[in-house]
């Protein structure tokens, strides 16, 4: 497939494999970002290819993962009432809140449907007039453009059965809380593709600056993933701390401004607690008072603050990169994709998730010897 | 289980996976596998190697016949490259070519819902009785039930067949061993991609048409040239990945499988990327995996590229001791991981 095939050249993998191992001198720790990344990792074994010493901890870039369990608990509970129908990714089906996921809720007869995106609610919204449309609005800067053309578009024609959940999260903060922590490990980071794609990458030039580490804005095929390995390294062993775009054929240095305007009508930003992580100042998005009317929360009277029930879960010591899926004692045991403890075993971007499916096997084994 | 070991509907499932059926129950992955072996296999099989096929194998006065059930749900019923008949006649088919069996015999059942056009039936009908006629088989009995506006989606249909075997026939995962070369008799994805596309109005580019089609006359073809088919099953729900890890855990082997050797068309994998879905985990309907004596994989194989829609079919690996692992898939850079089952079904991801 074209733009897809040229990126997993074995040849070419092979060849960013040598250049690695020649530049690098001494053990590095780095962190990829986004789930995505972390999915493509360990799938194609991209972090197997990497001399000793040198480790990929995998970040808290998977938006089901971080999506706070009360959030998930205030879905389920809208979702329930009378003449509601609650659209959500396919992906945030699955994950438990604290009693219960939304699969489960559509199983004891909620409306709960799979949608692709906003605009898809926004259309069911359109077409059921006595349906109250509730979408549940969780991502990174990835997805938040989608949701503010969904309320901008609902808000122009005037649709009013229609209101959003909103869990939407921003990454710059949160790899500003990761550095600050006084146990932080991470040297390089490499950044999300589809993240910068939209917003650029100049919000990341003074964090390389301030906490001296490079940042490298990479894509999600194996080798753009080995690429941004390398010039990562290539900083960590000149001691230079830049931003530096891999993913060129994506993202620009201001990224998609059309879209960052219309995040700027839509969201105002505000505190957010992220699940396993906690709260981080300025790092969630929150409707304008323009666009207020469409909070479900508001709507449905529904503000929960739950704090999370203690578990044996160590999802947030995993998404801050403190500790790697394989470390956690319920690993694929008491926690499984079928029962899970924690949503990084749910969603198909969470870390323990592509353990669990890629790497279960190896656990007591090692490494399964490639021909 | 075995016999006298007492039956009990008492919490089926543990706790903590849910005390209701759903949807994912349905998805061909581990969900319905525990439900078979808490529920279905308690309740009904007399011996440990009943229920754990598609099809039975049954002697009735000293003929073998297969014998097989399957219900039909998909949503929309019509799709490019079938509808609900034409692939509940060309399950059932299959499911019996699965055993080895010449299909004979098949029943329909049909739940209908109030209000469904008889316009749609008809066409329903008439693709049945041309899949029945395109694989030799006679619809000989049926039933019609109608459902309340609102209980069931317009139509679903449930098939039963019949099929004999010929003396030494006996496909089944317990003849798989190390050495046997599996083949996968044509390109993957294509039904799972057009029903979703289909179902969801997706827009892809290009229209991707099912793969339904009937099995049995290339089973037969491969039988007659005196192949000792090992094991046969094709990867309908939970795909390529959940059927052979399937095989791997009844066989207790290993299968390695290259990925370089799976076909996969463009239009598939494109919306594979789009969606976020793994093509190994996509349902097809029209595609079966052959386990051989490696002495007879390339004479097979030649059989299987000569047939209708076999013009990409491969050998895609081979049967290894196992070594508790299952499945495991060489990559196309060269890494490799192990396949595994699918909890429920599939979720396309968010970004």
């Amino acid at each position: 497939m074209k733009y897809i095939d040229e990126f997993r050249d074995a040849a070419l993998v092979r060849r960013y494999r040598q250049s690695i191992a020649r530049i690098t001198t001494r053990p590095w720790t780095m962190m990829e970002i986004c789930g995505g990344q972390t999915h493509s990792i360990v799938r194609h074994g991209i972090d197997q290819l990497l001399p000793p010493g040198v480790s990929l901890l995998h970040g808290p870039g998977c938006p089901v993962c971080v999506t706070p369990a009360e959030s998930i608990d205030m879905a389920i509970a809208i979702a329930g009432e009378a003449g509601v129908t609650f659209c959500s990714f396919g992906d945030m089906l699955r994950v438990p809140g604290s009693d219960g996921s939304l699969l489960a809720a559509k199983a004891r007869g909620a409306d709960v449907r799979m949608v692709y995106s906003p605009l898809d609610a926004l259309r069911i919204a359109r077409e059921t007039p006595s349906r109250e449309v509730v979408f549940f609005a969780i991502g990174f800067e990835t997805t938040a453009p989608a949701t503010a053309m969904a309320v901008a578009q609902a808000a122009r024609d005037g649709i009013e059965n229609f209101s959003l959940l909103v869990s939407h999260v921003l990454v710059p903060p949160a790899i500003e809380a990761l550095l600050s922590t006084p146990d932080n490990q991470v040297q390089g980071f490499l950044a999300a593709g589809h993240v910068c794609t939209v917003m650029g990458y100049r919000e990341y030039e003074p964090i390389a600056r301030r906490y001296r580490v490079p940042i490298i804005v990479t894509g999600f095929e194996p080798l753009d993933l080995l690429q941004g390995i390398y010039l990562c390294l290539r900083q960590l062993e000149e001691g230079r701390a830049e931003v530096e775009n891999q993913y060129s054929r994506s993202v620009r240095r201001d990224g998609n401004r059309t879209a960052q305007e219309l995040m700027r009508r839509v969201f105002t930003v505000q505190r957010q607690r992220w699940r396993g992580i906690g709260e981080i100042a300025a790092s969630g998005l929150g409707l304008t008072a323009e666009y207020a009317r469409y909070d479900a929360r508001v709507r449905f009277g529904q503000n929960r603050t739950a704090s999370e029930p203690p578990t044996e879960c160590i999802a947030g010591m995993i998404l801050r990169g403190l500790r790697k899926p394989l470390d956690c004692p319920a690993f694929g045991t008491r926690c499984t994709p079928e029962r899970p403890l924690g949503a990084t075993m749910v969603s198909s971007e969470g870390a323990c998730a592509a353990y669990y499916r890629y790497r279960r096997h190896m656990a007591d084994s090692g490494r399964v010897v490639s021909r | 289980m075995t016999e006298g070991s007492g039956f009990a509907l008492t919490c089926p499932l543990p706790g903590g996976e849910g005390d209701v059926i759903e949807l994912a129950h349905g998805g061909g992955g581990l969900l319905m596998h525990r439900l078979i072996d808490r529920v279905f296999r308690p309740a009904f099989a007399a011996s440990p190697s009943d229920l754990v096929h598609d099809g039975a194998v049954l002697d009735i006065g000293g003929s073998r016949f297969a014998f097989t059930t399957d219900s039909y749900v998909v949503r929309p019923l019509f799709f490019p490259g079938g509808d609900i008949g034409s692939l509940a006649v060309n399950g059932t088919v299959n499911d019996l070519a699965m055993c080895g069996a010449q299909p004979l015999f098949l029943s329909a059942g049909f739940i209908l819902e109030e209000g469904l056009p008889i316009e749609q039936l008809h066409q329903v009908v008439a693709s049945m009785r041309a899949a029945a006629e395109t694989a030799g088989v006679r619809l000989v009995t049926g039933d019609t039930k109608v459902v309340e506006h609102g209980k069931g989606d317009g139509l679903y249909v449930s098939t039963t067949g019949i099929g004999s075997l010929r003396a030494g026939v006996a496909p089944t995962p317990q003849r798989v061993r190390p050495g046997d070369a599996v083949l996968l008799s044509g390109d993957i994805g294509r039904h799972g991609i057009a029903v979703l596309a289909a179902r969801e109005g997706l827009g892809l580019e290009g229209e991707i048409a099912s793969d339904s089609a009937p099995l049995a006359g290339t089973v037969m073809e491969l039988i007659d040239a005196e192949i000792d088919l090992h094991c046969l099953r094709d990867p309908t729900r939970g795909g390529l990945a959940t059927t052979l890890v399937e095989i791997a855990e009844a066989a207790g082997v290993e299968i390695r499988v290259d990925e370089s050797a799976i076909a996969i068309s463009e239009p598939v994998r494109g919306a594979c990327e789009i969606l976020g879905l793994d093509p190994l985990y996509v349902a097809n309907e029209g595609r079966f995996i052959a386990f051989v004596p490696p002495n007879t994989a390339e004479q097979a194989l030649s059989i299987l590229r000569r047939s209708p829609q076999g013009a990409d079919a491969a050998i895609i690996g081979c049967v290894e001791p196992s070594r508790g692992r299952g499945v495991v898939l060489n990559g196309l850079i060269g890494g490799a991981r192990v396949l595994d089952m699918l909890s429920g079904e599939q979720l396309p991801r968010i970004c």
